[in-house]
């Protein structure tokens, strides 16, 4: 504790530390020398490849990837062409850009991913210099060609190649250059001797930096700040030019005294409140700012500079170390004779631990100018910033300590600390090996981080992590155990079996977990059989049916379609079917999925006509069959073919046993006959039988049957207007029935008058009638 | 705008809110001028969410109505099809889209509503024009918020597919829009049903929340229970004629997504001066909702009980306007003054109101209402329901409109749990020799549903269930009714008796009957997360929603609001259903009528 200002260099009014994160776990021979070396920002792996530059097959270099902490993740020999450069994708991928253009890209665990081109341009007059560089779209990569031309993408995972306009008057490589991003858009910065460009998609412009000292001939190195806010020169009269990336403005220029070309430069991070730059020579590093003086590092060994969001990494053989600005909360505490609020609070609990009274004098000063609140926020937030957990846990103490002498002070900030930095020290762990400061855990969210863990298939701390942050389910442990067990399909030397239990185990209590997902991976690495048997324990069946069909397992994903309750679903099923089965196993399946075979009888309804007519001859369903005979009756012109297809009906009603809709239909065609005698066309049954005049009737239509509508008309004179001869008919009819009602009824519609003969031979027939 | 959603005890108008972001958001997508391409049933539903003035404020300048052929020419940037997910509509919109100007071409847009299909989009893709549209995108409108305590899902065809088609597709819907609604208003603890689709749907919803386990919104219950109904548990009460106010308004003009269209003759403008002025010929659109005051009032009382309302009201209102003349002061005056607007609208609303009762008041006091409703209750009393009745067989004479034949023969049928052979085949014979041949089918149909059948060895159950049930009330109270029996004068709903029977004393209690009526009953629980457990005050009501599969009646909901605002009921009902139905409606979705085609 004491020592904690011991690592502290003072530079304007900033401190600036340097930590030591690891001691690197690897063994290398001749530390970095020699090696193309890339670093992921975020505490992400390093690979290493080592003598990229020989070419004979006998003596092939050797990819390596470790974490930060050193310890070996992956190590190949490499087997492809000459790599220029190597470098990290935001989703923790390795690029390797190949001098022929091509970037092979291998996921973290050395898995080889994928490759693509950077353009027919690139390959012919290969790659001279190559750049990876990080963008709201992504990835990018950017290359200078032989040519001396620029060729960019922008996001290496939707790839639109940018060929870049010429830069005028350059003879040779540019001494150096730098991608930015500005208006969304990816730029290249060029310095050709003292000559700067800025490179869009259109044009070349030349450009000044505000205020460059006057010595410099040429800008020898050049580094563009995390955020691409910031810009930083460096001339060849060892002056560091910093200011801001669009050259509007300079922030400073320091002399470095040191004229040789250094090895890397590097922007500290933007979110501090001085920017500065690193510059690193063989042996030096040295550290620049707002102010005329440098810090000065000595290096003991070759190493290279990770820029963070808050610092900057330095990797060395050995080593991997952090530098950074001292964060203002720990710089108030821990400052020497600080009297800030936090500092006194502090020193309150150092003296409560001793049960010293002068705790309470300490904690007096502090109340007294109501500052205690303050104190404690202080402490809280330096806890965040210090790497060492007892140094975390000494100011989390103190913080604990100064919140039971206030009330109402929100716990939310002490509690969600307190979680942060126990996730923080689990994957600082030397094991895990991700170095990440609070601010950058902070940007990068939790989600990035569960990723990260994942990608490095560190399931068990995932998880962990995600119940003690009580992350929700479906995105923290679901996520993280659908990794898995995509990973776990793929392990080859399991059974089906023993996978699709250890998977079913695990996963049965998680909630949301996509198991068409797993399944398809299974069905991608060629294991059919186990992505069914996952498939089974997938709960939303709709997911299920588009891999069961891929997997030509048609039955089951109809039955899943079926079962999903999604009709939408149920039909693309059937109609892949209907295209891929012969009609008659089509027709076979549909009839053991009753659900199924409804709704494909209401598309024929509409659509096909004919295959309805198919089907229900399948099924023998001839009351269907008469009813579409029916149907297609009225659809016809033709009275011939109407009459035709009503007989249809009618074979079809008898052998479906309905004898009504058979006599009915036999009815109907009687009617239509008749039309065809009469020519008229009869709308209405009853009008029709009314208005026709007996006269016409011909023999063989049902006289009776005709007459007896105009009794039962009974009452209603209006829609009865019998003529005489129809009252003639009618009482004939009725008198032949023999049926008293009904006689009576003709009876009282005649009148007195006209029908006179009719109502004798009505009277008598009714005496008869009533006798019997 | 949407007043009426806000004044339920369920604000219904977050539903609204969010339907109408969902268009916002996709016609935003969609940007510059645009023109909509409607299926034209859709415009009614759509109604219901958003005004014109809310497509005009995202650059909608232009609506047609969706036909095949070309698109009519317009000067915009987008056209933007609003369609259904049908095979037949896909094939208009192929040949819209193929014939578009090729020289001129716009961006095409197409909206499935309810969902997005992909069976459709094969066929699209068949036609060779999937790759012309710019969006394709679904807008999930299931249940639409009709009024503070009612939403319907505008399906008209739902109970004629489920029951005659066997194509469920509408109660998958129902199930989404419940797990949307659920998403809104939190999960709903219980659920309670009766019959297959109801099982299906609970099934479905149960399914679904498994799929969606994990994402769970962290809402506050606002529905205690859900109470799932099969229109063919009650296939009695929409047949009968209903006799509240609404309930009439529907029977006799028909409401259609909230409007009704009336005779303009009673509600010509008697201005003085302008005398002899020719009557209007347009039918006169009413938008009815409980945003009107009055008809908030009125609408669900027994028609016999409106007219003591109306004048009631009357009187009210021209003592108001008689104040003017107390009013002596300014202050007073200005106080008058600014109470007119509400005034006059009140007093608007009260004379549409009283043309419109008077209009029904000719229909109800004619002979014919009469002797049919007459015939009607005997039916549902079960008085001679095995036999021809002979009213039936004099309206068939005179050849009274099919509809109201076939609801009665229906009814009968129903109340005698089947008709013997002999009478069932004479009904049809009847029917077919006076309507014609072509609704042979249309029978076929109703016998399929269950709506007409031939008796059955089984006993007929009607007279136990009436009884058991009460579902006849001799002393139906139309004026200040007891019982939700006056919504039928005398015959209480089966499905709200259902209802009713749940909330107290429980299914339990009438399980024998619940066996006697189609399908099964259940009671499902959805695990609430923890600390979302309701604490309910004392004394403060449950709040049940009942969701009708295959339609529901205005006298069904006058019903289920009289028992929301019973004192001691305990419960408060929100409704829900695939579509407002009346009998006429509902048969004339079952009907399968041919148009003969003749030269």
């Amino acid at each position: 504790m004491a020592f904690v200002t011991a690592n502290w260099n003072p530079l304007g009014e900033a401190f600036y530390r340097k930590i030591e994160l690891y001691e690197m776990g690897w063994n290398l021979k001749d530390g970095l020398r020699e090696c193309l070396v890339a670093a992921a920002p975020y505490g992400g792996p390093i690979s290493l490849l080592k003598g990229h530059n020989r070419r004979s097959p006998s003596d092939r270099p050797q990819l390596e990837i470790y974490s930060s902490s050193g310890l070996p993740l992956a190590s190949f020999p490499w087997k492809s062409g000459v790599v220029k450069q190597l470098g990290w994708t935001v989703s923790d991928d390795l690029l390797c850009v190949q001098e022929d253009g091509t970037v092979l890209v291998y996921d973290l665990l050395g898995g080889f991913k994928r490759h693509f081109s950077m353009g027919n341009e690139v390959s012919q007059s290969q790659v001279l210099e190559t750049k990876i560089f990080h963008s709201p779209y992504g990835t990018g990569v950017a290359i200078l060609t032989g040519a001396l031309r620029f060729t960019l993408a922008t996001n290496i995972d939707d790839i639109k190649l940018r060929r870049l306009p010429e830069v005028p008057g350059l003879q040779g490589a540019p001494s150096c250059w730098a991608v930015l991003t500005q208006d969304r858009q990816s730029k290249v910065l060029v310095a050709n001797g003292s000559h700067l460009f800025i490179l869009d998609n259109t044009a070349c412009t030349p450009v000044t930096p505000p205020g460059l000292s006057p010595q410099a001939s040429s800008i020898v190195h050049m580094c563009v700040s995390f955020s691409y806010k910031y810009l930083a020169l460096l001339t060849d009269s060892g002056h560091v030019w910093m200011g801001t990336s669009n050259l509007k403005e300079k922030l400073s220029e320091v002399d470095t005294k040191i004229k040789t070309p250094p090895k890397q430069m590097a922007w500290y991070g933007t979110l501090l409140l001085f920017p500065s730059a690193v510059v690193m020579w063989d042996g030096l590093l040295i550290v620049v700012g707002e102010c005329k003086e440098t810090i000065q590092y000595h290096l003991d060994d070759d190493s290279i500079l990770v820029p963070e969001l808050d610092g900057v990494r330095i990797i060395s053989g050995t080593h991997h170390e952090l530098l950074q600005e001292v964060p203002g909360a720990c710089e108030e505490i821990f400052k020497i004779a600080s009297m800030a609020p936090g500092a006194l609070l502090l020193e309150a609990h150092k003296e409560y631990e001793k049960e010293s009274q002068k705790a309470d004098e300490y904690l007096r000063e502090i109340k007294e100018q109501s500052l205690l609140s303050e104190a404690v926020r202080q402490c809280v937030e330096a806890a965040g910033h210090e790497h060492e957990p007892e140094t975390q846990k000494t100011l989390l103490r103190a913080a604990s300590f100064g919140k039971c002498f206030l009330s109402n002070f929100p716990p939310e900030q002490f509690v969600s600390m307190c979680r942060d930095l126990r996730v923080l020290n689990a994957v600082r762990d030397y094991t895990v090996g991700i170095p990440l400061t609070h601010t950058q855990f902070k940007q990068m969210t939790v989600q990035v981080l569960i990723d990260r863990l994942v990608y490095r298939k560190l399931y068990p701390l995932a998880i962990e992590i995600c119940r003690y942050l009580k992350t929700p389910e479906y995105q923290g442990v679901s996520r993280v155990l659908k990794h898995w067990a995509c990973y776990k399909v793929q392990q080859k030397e399991e059974s089906d079996e023993v996978i699709a239990k250890a998977v079913s185990v695990k996963l049965a209590d998680a909630a949301g977990i996509s198991y068409s997902e797993i399944a398809t991976k299974a069905y991608e690495s060629g294991r059919t059989e186990l992505a069914i048997k996952l498939l089974e324990f997938e709960p939303r069946s709709g997911e299920q049916v588009p891999l069961l069909l891929k997997m030509k397992k048609s039955p089951l994903a109809l039955s899943k379609a079926i079962e999903s309750g999604d009709t939408d679903l149920v039909y693309t099923v059937v109609m892949y079917l209907k295209n891929e089965l012969n009609r008659g196993d089509f027709f076979m399946m549909l009839r053991n999925q009753p659900v199924a075979l409804s709704l494909y009888k209401q598309f024929c309804k509409h659509q096909e006509q004919d295959t309805l007519k198919d089907l229900f001859n399948q099924d023998d369903d001839h009351e269907e069959l008469g009813n579409l005979y029916v149907k297609a009756s009225y659809k016809d012109q033709r009275l011939e073919a109407r009459i035709a297809l009503l007989q249809s009906a009618v074979d079809e009603y008898y052998k479906a046993k309905n004898e009504f809709s058979a006599k009915t239909t036999e009815d109907e065609m009687r009617l239509l006959r008749f039309q065809r005698l009469t020519g008229l066309w009869l709308h209405n049954n009853l009008q029709c039988t009314l208005s026709i005049q007996k006269s016409f009737l011909p023999q063989t239509f049902d006289q009776k049957c005709t007459l007896l509508f105009m009794i039962k008309t009974k009452n209603h004179n209006k829609y009865c207007c019998l003529s005489h001869r129809d009252m003639e008919g009618a009482a004939e009819a009725a008198i032949e029935r023999r049926n008293e009602s009904e006689i009576s009824t003709v009876l009282s519609r005649c009148s007195a008058t006209t029908d006179h003969l009719l109502m004798e031979r009505l009277n008598r027939a009714k005496a008869t009638a009533v006798k019997k | 705008m949407a007043s009426h959603l806000f004044c339920g005890r369920v604000n219904l108008n977050i539903l609204r809110e969010a339907a109408r972001k969902d268009l916002r958001e996709f016609l935003d997508k969609c940007s510059g001028s645009k023109a909509i391409v409607w299926d034209e049933y859709l415009t009614g539903p759509f109604g219901l969410i958003a005004q014109y003035s809310l497509l005009k404020e995202h650059e909608v300048e232009k609506m047609f109505t969706l036909k095949a052929g070309r698109i009519p020419s317009a000067a915009v940037k987008n056209i933007v099809f609003f369609v259904r997910p049908r095979l037949e509509l896909m094939d208009i919109i192929a040949e819209n889209v193929a014939s578009e100007d090729k020289l001129q071409p716009r961006d095409v847009h197409i909206l499935f509503v309810p969902r997005r299909s992909l069976l459709c989009e094969q066929r699209l893709k068949e036609k060779g024009v999937l790759n012309s549209f710019t969006n394709i995108d679904e807008y999930i409108l299931d249940l639409i918020p009709y009024d503070g305590d009612l939403l319907s899902m505008e399906s008209e065809s739902s109970f004629r597919e489920c029951y005659l088609e066997n194509d469920q597709t509408s109660l998958y819907h129902a199930a989404k829009g419940l797990m949307n609604l659920q998403a809104l208003y939190g999960t709903i603890p219980q659920i309670f049903g009766k019959g297959e689709c109801a099982r299906h749907v609970a099934n479905m919803m149960l399914r679904m929340k498994r799929e969606f386990a994990g994402s769970q919104t962290q809402i506050l219950p606002v529905f205690d229970t859900l109470l799932l109904l099969d229109r063919n548990v009650d296939l009695l009460t929409p047949l009968a004629t209903q006799l509240t106010y609404e309930g009439l308004i529907d029977e006799i003009f028909g409401i259609t997504n909230g409007y009704v269209k009336l005779p303009p003759e009673k509600f010509a403008q008697k201005k003085q001066g302008e005398g002899g002025k020719e009557l209007p010929t347009e039918p006169k659109k009413l938008q009815l909702n409980s945003a009107e005051e009055l008809y908030a009032e009125i609408r669900d009382k027994n028609f016999n009980a409106v007219g003591a309302a109306l004048s009631k009201k009357a009187k009210i209102i021209s003592a108001a306007f008689e104040e003017r003349h107390n009013a002596k002061t300014v202050g007073e005056i200005k106080q008058f003054v600014s109470q007119l607007p509400h005034m006059q609208a009140a007093r608007s609303s009260l004379a549409n109101h009283t043309s419109i009762a008077e209009l029904i008041k000719d229909i109800t006091t004619s002979e014919d209402f009469f002797d049919s409703l007459t015939v009607e209750q005997e039916f549902m009393t079960g008085v001679d329901t095995d036999k021809v009745s002979t009213y039936i067989e004099d309206c068939i004479a005179q050849k009274d409109p099919l509809i109201k034949i076939l609801r009665l023969v229906c009814m009968q049928s129903v109340c005698n749990n089947g008709l013997k052979q002999k009478v069932l085949d004479y009904y049809k014979k009847e029917i077919l020799q006076t309507y014609g041949y072509k609704h042979i089918l249309t029978l076929k149909n109703l016998e399929k549903v269950g709506l007409l059948k031939p008796q059955s060895t089984m006993r007929n159950n009607y007279p136990t269930i009436r009884k058991t049930l009460k579902l006849w009330m001799e002393d139906a109270n139309e004026q200040n009714p007891n019982d939700i029996s006056y919504v039928y004068s005398g015959y209480a709903p089966l499905s709200v008796r259902l209802t009713q029977v749940l909330a107290r004393p429980g299914w339990r209690s009438i399980e024998e009957v619940l066996k006697m009526l189609p399908g099964p009953h259940f009671e499902e629980r959805q695990q609430v997360p923890t600390g979302l457990h309701k604490k309910r005050q004392p004394g403060e009501n449950r709040t049940t929603l009942v969701f009708f599969l295959g339609g529901v009646t205005y006298a069904e909901i006058a019903a289920l609001r009289f028992l929301s605002n019973m004192e001691d009921s305990g419960t408060e009902y929100i409704i829900a259903a695939t579509k407002l139905i009346n009998g006429t409606s509902w048969i004339k979705s079952l009907m399968d009528s041919p148009e003969e085609n003749l030269p």
